[in-house]
């Protein structure tokens, strides 16, 4: 779309300066992050990463790498070189949808499915927000929910989703809900195991364990 | 030997028949099972994608919780429906032997909860019970009303068999494609068999998950299935709930028939379609229907 509006506006204007943005396309050395890749193999668990050969057979794999702004192969090379903010901010990350294609062809045996894991972990404990992409939404939502109860609520949690970031959606899938909730496949209940507290102290002494790891 | 049955959130809300189909078809069997005790959810792909340890932990604790429950048994088996919780608790346990660290770590958090995990369950999918525990020959002599002549592509979804399964091939499955052999259905063969269905991105990305599920749907329907089975709450649900839109976003008519293997195979094994769930699906499956009562259905 935004190509035709370019064009469109070519056709008007010749010398349509204000809409071409003059950017510089390459990075250099030191605007690197050089730790980057350090700290995600480590947060991956796989030294492996370094021993990519740029086979690219994890982006043929990928049944979404063709919706992807960067696709495996090149987010694994980037991640290398320490393109911090790129990588972060990209959609790869957030349209991986674990199938693990990528970790069984691999032929250097990189857990590419691992690497998408830490680079989430990563963009959400660095506040890098996608904003048209609620799987970021959808995954921190799930895991408080998961952290209160123990058990996830599929109702209200599609329901707390789509009102923070598409109500638009909510909206569009109100027929589907219906058929469901007649059929008795979703309830607007919220889920949740009987020891609770059990639950949080062990998440808790989880905690204490990081936090002693750390000091 | 009796079974620990885990059946994680999605079997008691969407995938209701899932559960409902597979426990009936346990009991026609005489396979003994035992719900688990307070089992919480196993973190699916979301946890992992927040905080790793407690993703590990939380797994943990239910494996642990099975193993508590079957203290004085030899084996403790823990039957794992949704591939989603299969492939989590599979991982959990293989990460954990591999790293003997965090391991302590999991260990000491769940002593001090009042629990002990050994790493002792083995964590089973129920193909692999009914394929590898049971056999083809005993669901065969079991069969009341053999499926012949109905096509069936099995579909086994991502996690189902990538990639820690302990009893499938990654590339090519066949578990699914024994048992309704024994059955008496007609195999199709395909390559769609592990190919993702879009996953929970139906539910925040639509644009990039309806594709995904077409292409499945449209293989199916171009190798003339009668019927889809699947092994994965999330498969059968985009496949089968998001049809309509599938429908009206490709210009199709699809109109495929989507079944939890178990229901297939709880009707050839006689029971009841109410008992299996099949009046929770959005469409009647008539195709499997006319089959079992032989013939096409006639109007007068």
């Amino acid at each position: 779309m935004d190509r035709s509006k370019l064009a469109e506006s070519f056709a008007l204007d010749n010398t349509a300066t204000d809409i071409i943005e003059i950017k510089r396309r390459i990075k250099y050395e030191n605007e690197l992050d050089k730790g980057f890749r350090k700290k995600i193999a480590e947060s991956a668990h796989g030294e492996k990463l370094y021993g990519c050969i740029q086979c690219g057979t994890c982006s043929a794999a990928c049944p979404v790498s063709h919706y992807m702004d960067y696709t495996p192969r090149k987010i694994i090379q980037m991640v290398r070189e320490g393109f911090k903010t790129e990588v972060l901010n990209s959609s790869t990350v957030w349209l991986c949808a674990s199938c693990y294609a990528c970790t069984v062809e691999c032929p250097k045996g990189i857990k590419i499915t691992d690497v998408m894991y830490a680079l989430k972990r990563e963009a959400i404990s660095g506040g890098y927000k996608h904003k048209n992409f609620p799987a970021s939404v959808l995954a921190s939502n799930f895991f408080s929910q998961v952290l209160n109860n123990g058990r996830n609520s599929e109702g209200p949690l599609l329901l707390k989703i789509y009102l923070k970031t598409n109500p638009f959606m909510l909206f569009k899938n109100m027929m589907l809900g219906f058929k469901l909730w007649r059929r008795g496949r979703i309830s607007m209940k919220t889920e949740h195991i009987k020891d609770k507290k059990a639950l949080k102290k062990l998440l808790q002494s989880m905690d204490n364990m990081k936090e002693a790891a750390v000091i | 030997m009796k079974y620990i049955y885990y059946p994680g959130c999605s079997l008691k809300s969407t995938g209701k028949l899932y559960e409902e189909s597979l426990l009936a078809v346990f009991r026609a069997l005489n396979i003994d099972y035992v719900e688990l005790n307070d089992w919480n959810c196993c973190g699916a792909t979301a946890y992992m994608a927040i905080d790793e340890d407690k993703a590990f932990v939380l797994a943990a604790r239910n494996l642990a919780l099975a193993e508590e429950q079957l203290k004085g048994e030899e084996e403790v088996n823990i039957v794992a429906p949704c591939s989603a919780c299969y492939m989590v608790l599979l991982k959990t346990q293989k990460y954990l032997k591999e790293n003997p660290a965090d391991m302590r770590k999991v260990q000491t958090a769940l002593y001090e909860s009042g629990l002990a995990y050994r790493g002792k369950a083995r964590i089973r999918h129920p193909l692999d019970v009914f394929i590898n525990d049971l056999g083809e020959k005993e669901i065969s002599k079991a069969i009341k009303k053999p499926l012949t002549g109905l096509r069936v592509v099995p579909y086994y979804g991502c996690q189902t068999v990538r990639p820690y399964s302990t009893f499938e091939d990654q590339r090519n499955p066949v578990s699914m494609d024994r048992l309704f052999k024994a059955a008496g259905a007609e195999i199709v063969d395909w390559t769609m068999k592990t190919r993702c269905c879009g996953a929970s991105l139906t539910g925040t990305i639509q644009e990039v998950a309806l594709p995904l599920s077409y292409v499945i749907l449209h293989e199916a329907k171009k190798r003339r299935a009668d019927v889809i089975t699947t092994a994965c709450s999330l498969c059968q649900f985009n496949l089968e709930c998001y049809q309509t839109d599938i429908d009206k976003k490709f210009k199709t008519d699809l109109k495929i028939d989507v079944l939890y293997f178990t229901q297939l195979l709880g009707l050839a094994l006689g029971i009841p379609p109410v008992e299996l769930g099949i009046q929770r699906l959005f469409s009647a499956p008539d195709n499997v229907f006319k089959i079992l009562e032989g013939g096409d259905h006639v109007y007068v």
